[in-house]
């Protein structure tokens, strides 16, 4: 160990330092080159122009923003208009959060190394995550809208389905992170597959669950908004008249806006609540 | 030199430094045992401000440190290595750039967040960790080394800093007695060599015994001992650990020299 002398320490070290230092400059050299030319190639195929149309993009928001503003005081009749749909909106979220994280948690232990009952059909598991985490929402809901009409339903189930693909891939990557010494300890005892996962897993992987969870459903309550737009109901179809129906109803546009925005701020501040709750929970069961 | 006057930190109702105070006039190798929980990493973790104080006092060279903030408190912490007992290093780093963050409060934020250091600092790195016998390692991963070995790194790191007082927490508690001892060797030639101050918060009373000049007890919070390690006896160590006569630091040491005692031990029960 020490035969190697202290000078050739230093030399090599020097020489790994002074590459490493190359390869990063180099790369850093690349890409701004590439980040410059596909900026002025992308400007140049724009029918607009990047420069010329850059100050004009605050003008919807203004324009949204200057029509609520002079109709303030219809503000709050507006959000208790469309309280309603909101609510219709969060239950298409919520349905289909807690359904795809139910099939999200049995696909992902079923293609977790370690933990699989059939642990030669994990490849299988993980192409049935990738293909329904593959499919855009608005495209599964508007084949079952054709098939089952529209309304909440075909919605819910459409959500659903990504979100088990979604939810599937990163709870496995909890999974993955989880201890399987507790595992081999209920196998020991000749616990079955299901009471191996409930009891030795779970309780390891819940509070990372949730917290995946709780981002899902507030991502799922801004999809499902936009499946308002095809025809799913809910707050979306509403926010489509108001803006399509252009000037006029801006007021109504923006109180969906603001009822959206605060949904998604109490869904946030409430998961951040219960997952410091959970965490705090194990902490002070571990002190007692 | 340095100076704690009326320590305390609380966490709820719980205090973990009960009104502490000590006093040091010169740089000694100092112990802190005591059992689980007794306040001896808060302390540490204070004196390096890793944690703030609830009320009282700390005073290094005539400057109250723990009343420092911002740039002024991270140029303390530099002047104030510490070595933890799971070694706290960057793992997917080499080591050369794991001891070299020994100088990061010198440097500017944006050279050391693309790892550019001065070719001395390099050098530098390279010499502390051949004085620690572990050069050959320079340019492997941290994770790479042994439990031994990473905590060498951990102590050049701290050298690296060149400062004024290196603490440890439990810095053998996760080493085989080989290894715990090399570390130890390595922490009092700093103190001898570089006249550097030390304090280490130890689990083993005879580590303490041999390695320290100057051994505080703790025991929920409170100073219980201090004194030589001649005066730290079986009996003031009942009393630090609040144990009864059955306790036997012999019967869970991790130094080689005890490995015969515990036979004769039996042998005089037997007797």
């Amino acid at each position: 160990m020490a035969d190697i002398p202290l000078t050739q320490v230093r030399a090599d070290y020097m020489a790994m330092t002074h590459r490493k230092r190359l390869y990063s400059g180099i790369l850093l050299a690349v890409f701004v080159a590439l980040m410059a030319s596909g900026f002025v190639l992308a400007d140049d195929r724009n029918a607009g122009g990047f420069w010329s149309g850059l100050h004009r993009i605050f003008d919807f928001p203004a324009e949204v923003l200057s029509e609520a503003a002079q109709k303030l005081p219809d503000l709050p009749a507006h959000i208790v208009k469309y309280a309603p749909s909101l609510i219709e909106t969060i239950n298409i979220a919520g349905a289909s959060t807690l359904i795809g994280a139910l099939f999200a948690m049995v696909l992902s232990m079923l293609a977790t190394k370690g933990m699989a009952r059939w642990p030669r059909l994990i490849p299988l598991f993980r192409r049935a995550m990738d293909i329904t985490r593959a499919m855009p929402e608005i495209v599964v809901a508007l084949v079952l809208i054709f098939v089952l009409g529209g309304g909440p339903v075909p919605a819910m189930i459409a959500i659903a389905f990504h979100t088990t693909g979604a939810l599937g891939k990163l709870f496995s990557e909890v999974n993955e992170n989880a201890s399987l010494k507790p595992i081999e300890g209920l196998h020991s005892v000749g616990a079955s597959w299901l009471q191996r996962m409930m009891l030795g897993v779970v309780p390891q992987v819940a509070p990372n669950y949730l917290s995946y969870a709780l981002l899902r459903f507030e991502i799922n309550i801004r999809a499902s908004a936009i499946l308002g737009f095809v025809g799913a109901g809910g707050i979306g179809y509403d926010l489509k008249n108001a803006m399509s129906w252009g000037k006029g109803q801006y007021d109504e546009a923006a109180a969906i806006f603001l009822l959206l925005f605060g949904t998604i701020v109490i869904v946030d501040q409430l998961s951040s609540v219960l997952r410091d709750r959970l965490t705090y929970g194990t902490r002070l069961e571990a002190t007692l | 030199m340095l100076t704690i006057q009326n320590l305390t930190k609380a966490f709820g109702a719980n205090k973990a430094v009960d009104n502490v105070s000590l006093h040091f006039d010169r740089p000694m190798m100092i112990g802190v045992i005591g059992a689980s929980g007794a306040g001896k990493s808060t302390l540490l973790r204070m004196l390096n401000r890793l944690e703030t104080e609830t009320s009282g006092t700390i005073t290094f060279e005539g400057r109250e440190i723990s009343a420092l903030k911002g740039g002024d408190k991270r140029r303390w912490q530099a002047d104030c290595a510490m070595i933890f007992q799971q070694f706290n290093l960057v793992p997917r780093m080499d080591v050369v750039s794991n001891v070299l963050h020994g100088t990061l409060n010198r440097r500017s934020t944006i050279a050391t967040m693309f790892n550019l250091y001065p070719q001395a600092d390099i050098h530098r790195a390279i010499d502390i960790l051949d004085r620690l016998g572990i050069a050959a390692h320079a340019a492997k991963r941290a994770e790479a080394l042994s439990g031994g070995q990473q905590q060498r790194v951990a102590i050049a790191r701290a050298v690296m800093q060149n400062p004024k007082i290196v603490l440890a927490d439990e810095p053998i508690a996760s080493l085989d007695p080989m290894n715990a001892q090399i570390v130890m060797d390595d922490l009092r030639r700093i103190h001898d060599e570089d006249g550097r101050m030390v304090i280490a918060n130890l689990h083993t009373l005879d580590t303490a015994r041999r390695y320290c000049d100057r051994v505080i007890g703790m025991r929920a919070g409170r100073v219980v001992f201090d004194g030589t390690p001649a005066q730290l006896t079986t009996g003031v160590a009942r009393d630090i650990y609040g144990a009864d006569a059955s306790f036997s630091e012999a019967a869970t040491s991790t130094s080689i020299d005890t490995l015969d005692r515990p036979t004769q031990a039996k042998r005089a029960e037997r007797a």
